[in-house]
């Protein structure tokens, strides 16, 4: 009984370290973005261990409808390496903070052709094991209208000045039965009154 | 008398069923193997989302408030058949159903004004377009008869 527990507490040790060595990247899923505008993607990883001077960044770019990758940024040795010939040539720049675990680039002036996937794959010797993250850009000419918004705003604008004319209906014929109303009370009153008064001088 | 009031209200469920139909039917614009508008796009190898332009949207807004106005009118007839005096006319329902009648005129006349952008060379108007044509006179014809009808018996 002992022996065994010890056996699958050693096994679990053994286990549980192999597994915590694969290092974790983080990208965004999707990012959106204008025509002409910079955006910035993030890369961040997690690891068990300390970030080594070798930590490695590097990411690649997918056109949409390609199969091919293109290796667009990579950072080793402490230096950032950008694209100089592809398709990102003066227009990538390095953001991020190796130390801090942060490998984000920023894409400078977009254009409808940068469609596509981003995929960062960060190392951290001896952590090395790892699958890259991928994030997808997509560039818009204008800002599109969602699905639905018009549709439901014209739909509420009506509705809502029906239930308003209706409501604005009964309040005004409450109102003027009530107005109405006292008047025919200050005129029964008026009438009680000299009626009281007549009686009094009688007697 | 009886006979008056069933054909009222089979024009005026004409109309209505007339308007579901042509608003929840995406064939405003048909083509060899493609239908579309307002609510999806289809063609033979799959539907999409219809586009979602503003002019799209305000199409399928007023094609719905034709249907809200038309049933509440139904609604209301009922309602005043049997509350309203007699010599009463129906002024609530036939407003409320000509108010349908405007906004299904204001949807066709909008999607008609936009087809050089929406309906492509070589495609043609489907049959839920027509049928918003045809429903317009329908309604309006069923709401002026309801502002002229007197309530009798």
């Amino acid at each position: 009984m002992l022996t065994f527990l010890a056996l699958t507490s050693v096994a679990l040790l053994g286990i549980v370290p192999e597994q915590s060595q694969a290092i974790a990247i983080y990208t965004g899923w999707e990012r959106h973005a204008l025509v002409g505008s910079d955006i910035r993607l993030s890369c961040s990883f997690f690891s068990w261990r300390w970030t080594s001077e070798d930590v490695t960044f590097s990411w690649t770019y997918r056109p949409d409808g390609s199969r091919d990758s293109i290796s667009i940024f990579h950072y080793t040795g402490g230096a950032a390496y950008v694209d100089n010939k592809g398709p990102f040539r003066d227009r990538l720049e390095f953001v991020g903070n190796p130390g801090r675990r942060d490998g984000s680039i920023l894409l400078k002036n977009l254009e409808l052709n940068d469609n596509g996937t981003f995929t960062c794959d960060a190392k951290n010797p001896p952590d090395i094991v790892g699958r890259p993250s991928s994030v997808r850009l997509l560039v818009f000419e204008k800002v599109p209208i969602q699905a639905g918004v018009i549709t439901g705003a014209i739909i509420g604008v009506v509705l809502g000045l029906l239930v308003l004319i209706v409501v604005i209906y009964y309040l005004m014929r409450f109102l003027v039965a009530r107005r109405v109303f006292s008047l025919s009370v200050s005129k029964h009153g008026k009438k009680k009154k000299e009626g009281s008064q007549q009686r009094q001088i009688k007697v | 008398m009886l006979l008056l009031l069933l054909g009222i209200i089979f024009l005026h469920l004409a109309a209505l069923v007339l308007l579901f139909v042509s608003t929840i039917v995406s064939a405003w614009t048909t083509g060899e193997s493609t239908t579309s508008d307002l609510w999806t796009n289809c063609t033979t190898s799959g539907c999409i989302t219809a586009s979602t332009g503003e002019w799209i949207q305000s199409v399928q807004a007023v094609m719905i408030l034709s249907i809200i106005f038309s049933c509440l009118s139904l609604f209301l007839f009922f309602c005043q058949l049997f509350t309203l005096q007699k010599g009463g006319r129906f002024f609530l329902t036939g407003t409320f159903q000509i108010l349908a009648s405007l906004f299904v005129m204001s949807g066709a006349i909008i999607y008609t004004v936009m087809s050089p952008e929406w309906v492509p060379e070589g495609n043609s108007f489907g049959y839920s377009y027509i049928l918003a044509w045809v429903a317009f006179p329908l309604a309006l014809i069923s709401g002026l008869i309801y502002v002229i009808l007197r309530k009798r018996e």
